[in-house]
């Protein structure tokens, strides 16, 4: 059956979510660098969908090749971010359009 | 129906090395991996997109970050009353199994309703597919694609839901039907975890 395994504090759980939700849009109002910002916030989104898969999916109870099947899409995406990383150095551009000239008269 | 078989409409016709409770859960793990590609995607180029772009806004001065706060609070909500709802009909408890699965249908619903909302406010302030008047015209376009697509996953799970919330109305979802309801769960879970990267990707960074 399904349930053999003991049911995790699922209450626990949405309390550390809830948590990390108010930290996530607590930080982004802080006085910190853009960079740790965004550490800060990867860190935590990264902690709430562990949170997720393993205690609300059960991939903490489930066999070791279930977690590799669900791990494999976030290496492929590494791979893919590694993939564009050519792209990424381009120089930035504005992708609005420059203010038309006004039309002169002959 | 003695007790036997009655358990045994849960037992499959073999098992995986996988997962031996059950094909149908290895099933919806392969086919969640592969949909979390198509979000991973869509994320990277996301990123690609802003790193290349001089112009791009921050999103939080543009979009409404309380509302969607909201929103993530909403799926968490629906994602904890959802292992309820198994948890319910693990140990035979009709009751809770039909309050739990309303509620969580109740919290998509209005995940979407809200969705809706914010959408109508972006697009008139002038935020569409093909312009923004806060600066980077991609800005637009990735943030309704991410977002649609993501609704649109809330709206197949809603009906995914609604149709075992009928059948556990009209009595039809005994404790033999656990397994199709912790798969049922899963999808709805990984919905969750998608927004929440989602809401940090495109709202918060």
């Amino acid at each position: 059956m399904t349930s053999a395994h003991k049911q995790p504090n699922y209450i626990g759980v949405f309390w550390w979510l809830l948590a990390l939700t108010v930290l996530e849009v607590g930080v982004i109002f802080m006085p910190l660098a853009r960079l740790l910002i965004a550490i800060l916030l990867v860190g935590m989104a990264m902690s709430k969908a562990a949170l997720v898969a393993m205690y609300f999916m059960h991939l903490k109870f489930e066999r070791r090749t279930l977690g590799l099947i669900a791990l494999t899409p976030l290496a492929l995406c590494l791979l893919l971010v590694f993939a564009l990383l050519p792209d990424l150095s381009a120089t930035p551009h504005r992708s609005t359009e420059p203010p038309q000239a006004p039309a002169t008269s002959h | 129906m003695s007790q036997v078989a009655a358990l045994h409409t849960a037992v499959e016709p073999a098992e995986s090395p996988l997962t031996p409770e059950s094909w149908g859960k290895l099933g919806m793990w392969i086919f969640l991996a592969g949909d979390a590609m198509s979000f991973g995607a869509l994320l990277a180029g996301y990123g690609a997109l802003r790193y290349g772009s001089a112009d791009w806004p921050l999103p939080s001065k543009v979009l409404g970050v309380g509302l969607t706060a909201f929103m993530t609070f909403l799926l968490i909500c629906s994602s904890v009353t959802m292992v309820l709802a198994l948890a319910a009909i693990q140990r035979g408890d009709q009751r809770g199994l039909r309050k739990f699965l309303s509620l969580t249908v109740l919290s998509g619903v209005m995940f979407l309703g809200m969705q809706a909302y914010e959408w109508t406010h972006l697009i008139h302030d002038g935020l569409t597919l093909t312009g923004n008047p806060f600066g980077a015209v991609l800005f637009g376009t990735t943030f309704f694609i991410i977002t649609g697509f993501h609704g649109a996953h809330v709206t197949g799970g809603v009906v995914y839901l609604s149709c075992y919330l009928i059948q556990a109305l009209r009595g039809r979802l005994g404790q033999g039907s656990a397994n199709a309801i912790e798969i049922a769960a899963l999808y709805w879970h990984f919905v969750d975890l998608v927004w929440i990267l989602v809401f940090t990707f495109v709202y918060l960074l």
